[in-house]
């Protein structure tokens, strides 16, 4: 058992695909909230396996796409104090802010160190103690206990000259905001790993509220098929509901260790997330007790204002009112050599994905 | 950004697993995960391990598609 292999069988594929189209009699616009979702639903083709009535849209799950220009310009300046080192996910190098990016900072000197852990920023940290180490915080309820974590460590271990700055954000807000905004979604495809740390609840309120269906989804074909076909099976039978199809790694009440952990450290605040601008209680601030480890309050810069992309509907893809094929940039101006929004830059952002497995303009899926 | 990928509990140091994915030997923070074993898979996410992979539920789902797989076997 090697958990990946074992959901890729092309027969049992089929067998999905097949129980789909039997059951299958109305229009449905099903939303993958998830990047992680996006990139693996385009990798395999599975747009093309589904009948025309079923329309994929993807959501505002790509933390990297939803970070505002104003975080990036403020990291940006944080960059240019030679007594600060940067540590971030390697994503969030090449986002352009208004003027650079952190990557272009670190070529004219800037001290930017990319890490795959924010264990490695803590040891940056601890051996260099004369340098303030800034680790940029993102990510939704998946990556926040981490950062949560490091900065109980730090706080432990008296590591006094790490701090971290947040722009972690929380999921259900945004997925409330899309339906508000008048998009019509008939079911969420929840994401799987955000649900592993916070169980099946948080997404009850949507559902009684909203009457969409939330399935949380496993990541490798056979799982997406399957939380489809329980999506499908809901509309049919007009019973929206919650549903963990991704049973192997999410339990309904989450991993309460690391929920636990996440409160501690972080309270709710209000956060500003690109397409949507500023959602009430969407974000994850650090806790009075921390402060002393919070960039925004050890270090607080004002950046100019924000200069946004022209022609880029980054926004508008990540509410599933667009899609990468309707931008004029996409593909042109705007690739993965040369990304323009924030959408292309991310390895799980939907222009990414249309870009790298070539998903074109009204692409008939029809067979 | 919230990939986590199965990973195989090789060692266990302190609040640090050694764990394996697809062969490569990764570290993973053990700090918000509770009774994890050497043989354990876990889900892997920014160097943490985040949540156990319940071995039971990954094979309840797969015996339902082949009970399936039978039965529509059976029909034709």
């Amino acid at each position: 058992m090697k958990f990946v292999e074992e959901y890729r069988d092309k027969d049992k594929v089929q067998l999905i695909v097949n129980r789909i189209r039997e059951i299958s009699k109305k229009e449905i616009s099903l939303m993958e909230v998830c990047g992680g979702h996006t990139m693996a639903i385009h990798k395999f083709g599975i747009p093309a396996l589904l009948p025309g009535n079923i329309k994929l849209h993807s959501g505002p799950g790509c933390p990297v796409c939803v970070t505002s220009t104003n975080f990036i310009d403020t990291a940006i300046e944080y960059s240019k104090n030679r007594n600060f080192i940067i540590a971030t996910y390697g994503d969030l190098i090449r986002i352009p802010g208004s003027d650079s990016t952190l990557d272009i900072e670190k070529a004219k000197g800037a001290n930017v160190k990319v890490v795959y852990s924010v264990l490695e920023a803590l040891e940056i940290a601890r051996q260099n103690r004369n340098k303030a180490v800034i680790f940029l915080g993102i990510g939704f309820e998946t990556t926040a206990p981490i950062s949560a974590a490091a900065i109980k460590k730090a706080s432990n271990e008296k590591i006094d000259n790490f701090f971290l700055y947040s722009s972690h954000k929380i999921m259900p807000p945004a997925m409330a905001a899309i339906i508000n905004e008048g998009v019509k979604i008939n079911g969420y495809i929840c994401p799987g790993h955000v649900s592993a740390i916070t169980g099946s609840e948080i997404y009850n309120p949507l559902c009684d509220q909203y009457k969409v269906g939330c399935v949380i989804s496993g990541f490798e074909p056979m799982d997406i098929l399957q939380s489809i076909y329980m999506l499908v099976d809901q509309f049919e039978k007009d019973d929206p509901k919650v549903e963990i199809q991704y049973k192997r790694a999410v339990k309904p009440e989450g991993n309460l260790k690391a929920k636990s952990i996440m409160n501690e450290v972080f309270e709710f605040g209000n956060d500003w997330w690109r397409g949507f601008g500023e959602i009430p209680r969407s974000g994850l601030k650090l806790r009075e007790k921390f402060f002393s480890f919070d960039a925004r309050h050890k270090f607080p810069v004002n950046v100019q204002e924000v200069k946004e992309i022209k022609g880029c509907i980054c926004g508008e893809i990540l509410k599933g009112l667009k899609t990468p094929a309707d931008c004029k940039l996409f593909r042109v101006a705007c690739n993965p050599s040369n990304p323009l929004g924030a959408c292309m830059v991310s390895n799980e952002g939907a222009c990414q994905a249309f870009f790298r497995y070539g998903v074109r303009k009204n692409a008939k899926f029809e067979k | 950004m919230c990939l986590s990928i199965p990973a195989k509990v090789l060692s266990i140091e302190k609040d640090i697993a050694r764990v394996s994915v697809g062969g490569s030997e990764l570290s993973a923070g053990l700090h918000l995960v509770d009774d994890i074993r050497i043989g354990d898979y876990v889900l892997l996410h920014c160097g943490f391990a985040i949540q156990k992979i319940s071995e039971e539920n990954a094979l309840e789902m797969l015996s339902i598609f082949n009970e399936i797989a039978q039965s529509e076997a059976g029909e034709i």
